[in-house]
């Protein structure tokens, strides 16, 4: 891993790199230790016997009964979710830069209460109303109930993303549209959104991250029938739990690290564009972290092409590619100031 | 309108005294274990920053629901590991925060990180230039500005966390989350006790933020 200087620490010398071959073969050791003693914890249990692992090789009803039914419920869910969410987003989020204030503060008022507010309780809300005041039917309210739940709390999140899409604009886009006699709505309609979108994509695919976990949520308590649910049945009918449970966490991470790598691609992408200004949402900003409620300084956004040092291309990294907080000095918590940095209740 | 808050039927307090403590001990445990991670994950040492790095990735990209329910299925009914808990409320809770700290590390991990990456790199050379060694250049240059920039991503770490520990109703836990499910079908109020419930979480977010919101302004580093 040839890195640029960390600011932690030097280049290493001859002496350094002796001990740090020795502090790994010590890390290494005792990692294998850990291992070692998990695995033979698993084994006392009959826990890493074949007949537990072979069924997800040998008998593919687990997979067309369980758990590819279970990922497309998952998906399914998500996708939903993010569309019925996104427009109810930019609604939100363009009303919360009105200059009208009986716009603003509504729209700010919705925002944070839906930040505020555990998404399970949302889908639990959801349920019961659903029971009490529709007629829709008793199989597939779960899953009406998950997909209002995650879009009342993702419209209020994703009303940030536009916001700060909006924001990370340069300010002479809107001056120009200004200039040329356009109005408020036709500035934004023609001139901020077009653009804006662009900007938002990465955090809009990583969002669906976050979303595509949320649906776990509805399986374990409403008796949604999706991914984790489904997992649960299969861990039931051939007492493989570890197994089980193991395959659906694989199952996950691979679908989530797609996504996470998709965006980080994107971003780069948009970043490095000879088209537009090169304004763009780093794809962290969507991140859990991120989604908290109100009362912290929204990180102010990276600015164009010049991603400073730092953090490594998103693609390098892998997912992690940046920090929560995501790039450069640009991204410097607690500023308060720059674009996005917002009123008294940023938070992105 | 309120006549459904039989606080003798209902321990309304002490589910949320639950989520509280659920809240606190995960903050704690995350707080401790991020840490570590974060070290590993800034370490020159290249098989330590390997694992730190595979550990976030993965667990960080699995559902919060997944690790719970995994916690209780797995580690419980499978293994017979209690953790020293006793009876199944007790068992449940403690698996629930082993669960929490599992998952929140991997975000406090990523907060520290990034707070440390905040720090430029002019800061540790001129600090080097100086003749400081190695441990004056940590503990006086680069940390005390790191650590006040982390912040505002670790709040809303710990936001997301006190929303989070309502995923430990899925196994059980007698917080907020399964006491709400249980009043909406017992009586007929949905309003009101979602109400209730909202209120509940926006009195333990909405400050939280707010305080830590302050603090950060403080503390930031003027650059």
């Amino acid at each position: 891993m040839s890195k640029a200087a960390s600011v932690l620490y030097d280049a290493p010398g001859p002496r350094a790199k002796r001990r740090n071959i020795l502090i790994s073969v010590v890390f290494v050791l005792v990692l294998a230790g850990i291992a070692y003693w998990i695995l033979s914890a698993l084994n006392d249990k009959n826990q890493l016997d074949a007949a537990k692992w072979d069924p997800f090789v040998t008998d593919s009803r687990v997979w067309t009964t369980y758990l590819l039914p279970g990922l497309q419920e998952t998906l399914t869910a998500a996708g939903l979710s993010l569309v019925i969410a996104l427009p109810l987003g930019a609604i939100l989020g363009i009303g919360r830069m009105s200059d009208h204030w009986w716009i603003r503060r509504p729209a700010d008022v919705i925002v944070e209460f839906f930040r505020a507010i555990p998404v399970l309780i949302l889908m639990i809300f959801a349920n019961q109303a659903y029971a009490e005041w529709s007629n829709i039917d008793r199989e597939i309210r779960p899953m009406y109930a998950v997909i209002t739940g995650l879009v009342l709390y993702n419209a209020s999140v994703l009303a940030e993303i536009v916001r700060a899409g909006v924001l990370s604009l340069p300010r002479g886009q809107t001056d120009a549209a200004h200039a040329i006699g356009m109005r408020k709505g036709q500035t934004m309609v023609h001139v901020l959104l077009p653009q804006a979108v662009t900007a938002m994509l990465p955090a809009i695919v990583s969002q669906l991250v976050v979303i595509v976990k949320d649906t776990a949520l509805g399986g374990a308590l409403l008796g949604y029938g999706e991914l984790i649910s489904n997992t649960r049945l299969v861990a039931g009918n051939y007492s493989n739990t570890i197994a089980a449970y193991t395959v659906a966490a694989a199952i996950f991470i691979a679908v989530n690290f797609l996504l996470t790598y998709f965006a980080g691609w994107l971003e780069a992408r948009i970043r490095q564009g000879r088209r537009g200004t090169g304004a763009v949402l780093s794809h962290d900003l969507a991140e859990e972290t991120q989604a908290g409620g109100a009362g912290i300084p929204a990180p102010t956004l990276d600015k164009g092409a010049g991603l400073p040092g730092g953090d490594g291309g998103p693609a390098g990294d892998g997912p992690a590619g940046g920090g929560p907080a995501g790039g450069g000095p640009s991204n410097a918590p607690g500023g308060g100031g720059g674009p996005g940095g917002g009123g008294r209740d940023g938070g992105a | 309108m309120f006549d459904f808050l039989d606080l003798d039927r209902y321990d309304l307090f002490g589910a949320f005294w639950t989520t509280v403590q659920l809240t606190v001990y995960s903050a704690i445990g995350s707080l401790i274990w991020g840490t570590v991670l974060a070290a590993m994950r800034v370490s020159p040492v290249p098989i330590m920053r390997a694992f730190g790095t595979a550990y976030v990735n993965l667990l960080r990209n699995t559902p919060l629901t997944l690790v719970i329910v995994a916690c209780s299925q797995g580690l419980y009914f499978t293994m017979g590991q209690t953790l020293g808990g006793e009876g199944t409320e007790g068992i449940a809770f403690r698996l629930a925060v082993l669960g929490f700290i599992v998952y929140t590390s991997t975000f406090v991990c990523e907060a520290l990180r990034s707070g440390i990456n905040t720090v430029p790199v002019g800061q540790a050379e001129a600090a080097r230039a100086l003749g400081l060694n190695f441990s004056q250049v940590l503990g006086l240059v680069v940390l005390p500005q790191a650590f006040r920039s982390v912040v505002p991503p670790l709040a809303n770490v710990l936001i997301a966390l006190t929303k989070n520990t309502t995923v430990a109703a899925t196994i059980g836990v007698a917080e907020a989350a399964l006491l709400m499910r249980d009043m909406i079908e017992r009586e007929a109020q949905l309003i009101p006790i979602a109400a209730v419930f909202a209120f509940g979480f926006i009195v333990l977010t909405l400050p939280t933020g707010l305080f830590l919101g302050w603090v950060s302004k403080r503390v930031a580093v003027k650059r």
